[in-house]
């Protein structure tokens, strides 16, 4: 659009990056209105990945914050054993993994790439998050499973009607923080060909070199706008948990 | 009066002796953290409607002794029945084996408890912390549950607090709320763990005067650990003093705190009255 770097007519504004012609890169304001539409395209997929990544991913941030709390010694060790692997590994293996390696080696298909990359943020993030439920359900004050006793509560009860309201304030803050997180790393499924706003990007990219500072620019600001309701919803869970937790 | 905590205890737990109707026994019970015996051997009688005083000094194991009978420590020998059901321990084919959590709820129904630091609900409202256990443990329908929570908080004259938090509350009101939260399960046996200690000392009197009236009104048997010697004297069928994990001396307030035999107690008193 802006060959040999000079300054477009139509665009308002032109970055040079270098000297060089071969890679001079620009953005042009002008070329937006062509870019936008493209991106468009895959907020859907974005946030479908996000979304079905939020419902499994604290569905196991609990499952295994619970199990590793468990009186049972080999559901512990086994919670344990996958907490310490998804977290101490990177999410892009453990999608490929998921996506390429696991199929082959046992022969099965898993659908789809869009439960393949849900999987994987939901398990690296789960794994992640459940210890904060772990750690929070452990951090309630000890006065507080005495009362629930003295009441003549049952361990469900206990757990549902005081420990838990109590512990979910403490976590609110740190899910928040995970929420945006994750966010971020559903761009990683334009890796396994999902079409997301990452994806359309690229495509854009490829088609015209030059456009990269425009095209990532707006990726940019499409992630952030994303963002915006997760850091405000964020900072009111804050807000919310500061309120009614007893702490030793 | 009380349709709430029916006990029903299938297994044939009926203690082997029941001491002119006492709703606690204690037979015989120590108690060990680690190396150290706390409680060596306590033999404790307590009858329905009778206000005992635990006093003693610090680590003599009045706290423990409560603690006990609460289920929140667990003894290490001997035996607590209350109101003729072994506490600790069932029966199953004929032995005695340690209680599940089942027979442990079972038992202490009966017996309600205020602690030193309150410890209320921090994320449900003053009503709510008092007809939260009612509606779930005794199944109480939500309205009756609710209407005697909120003649509970008036009695205890915080009846125009309902719907604020603890966290905006004194620690007299606190410790007020406790009791009411306590009083609607209707227990038997009410217990009261060094209630005052974390409170300043302008608000001591008004815990102190909901626990005269709620003595006054009498059926429930009530045990105090306490630092109130005055306060002791004032309402207590009987004063227990411990010392070492033993029962040094006990008896009727005026013999115990105004005219002890015991020397350790005779310095303890006067290291309280200055």
């Amino acid at each position: 659009m802006t060959p040999k770097g000079q300054a477009p007519s139509t665009g308002g504004l032109t970055l040079s990056f270098n000297e060089s012609n071969k890679y001079k890169g620009v953005i042009t304001i002008s070329a937006i209105a062509d870019i936008f539409p493209a991106l468009i395209q895959g907020v859907e997929v974005t946030l479908k990945v996000l979304f079905a990544s939020i419902i499994l991913g604290y569905s196991m941030a609990f499952i295994a914050g619970f199990c590793r709390l468990s009186n049972n010694i080999i559901l512990r060790s086994f919670t344990g054993f996958y907490v310490e692997v998804f977290r101490g590994t990177s999410l892009i293996v453990q999608l490929f993994w998921l996506f390429y390696a696991l199929p082959m080696l046992f022969n099965f298909d898993i659908g789809s790439n869009f439960w393949a990359g849900v999987l994987a943020i939901s398990l690296n993030y789960g794994a992640y998050m459940s210890e904060i439920v772990r750690g929070s359900i452990l951090s309630v004050a000890k006065g507080q499973h005495e009362a629930s006793t003295a009441l003549n509560m049952t361990r469900f009860q206990r757990m549902r009607l005081v420990i838990l309201p109590q512990a979910v304030r403490m976590m609110l803050p740190e899910f928040g923080n995970y929420l945006i997180l994750m966010l971020k790393s559903t761009s990683l499924v334009s890796l396994i060909g999902m079409h997301d706003i990452l994806y359309q990007g690229d495509l854009l990219r490829d088609a015209n070199l030059s456009q990269a500072p425009t095209v990532y620019l707006l990726v940019l600001v499409f992630y952030f706008l994303m963002a915006l309701p997760l850091i405000w919803l964020t900072k009111k869970m804050e807000a919310f948990s500061k309120k009614g937790v007893a702490t030793q | 009066m009380s349709e709430t905590s029916v006990v029903t205890n299938e297994s044939a737990t009926e203690s082997t002796t029941n001491n002119e109707d006492a709703i606690v026994s204690y037979k015989n019970i120590t108690k060990s953290f680690g190396d150290v015996e706390v409680l060596k051997g306590i033999d404790l009688d307590i009858k329905p409607a009778e206000k005992v005083a635990l006093i003693g000094p610090s680590g003599s194991g009045k706290t423990t002794i409560i603690r006990m009978l609460m289920t929140l420590e667990q003894p290490t020998s001997g035996e607590i029945i209350v109101d003729g059901k072994n506490l600790w321990h069932m029966e199953k084919n004929g032995e005695l084996v340690p209680a599940t959590e089942k027979h442990l709820r079972e038992v202490r129904g009966d017996i309600g408890m205020v602690f030193q630091h309150f410890n209320l609900f921090p994320h449900m409202t003053i009503l709510e912390n008092c007809m939260t256990a009612p509606i779930h443990v005794q199944k109480e329908d939500k309205a009756s549950a609710k209407k005697r929570s909120i003649e509970m908080l008036e009695k205890v004259g915080l009846g125009d607090k309902l719907d604020n938090y603890p966290s905006q509350l004194s620690g007299g009101q606190k410790q007020r709320v406790a009791m009411a939260r306590a009083l609607v399960m209707r227990p038997k046996v009410m217990l009261f763990d060094e209630v005052t200690s974390a409170l300043d000392p302008e608000l001591v009197g008004e815990v102190l005067e909901v626990i005269r009236d709620i003595a006054k009104e009498g059926e429930m048997a009530m045990v105090l650990v306490t630092h109130e010697m005055e306060f002791a004297l004032d309402i207590a069928d009987r004063v227990i003093f411990l010392d070492n994990g033993v029962i040094a001396e006990q008896g009727p307030p005026s013999k115990v705190l105004e005219n002890p035999d015991n020397e350790r107690l005779q310095q303890f008193l006067h290291r309280f009255r200055g």
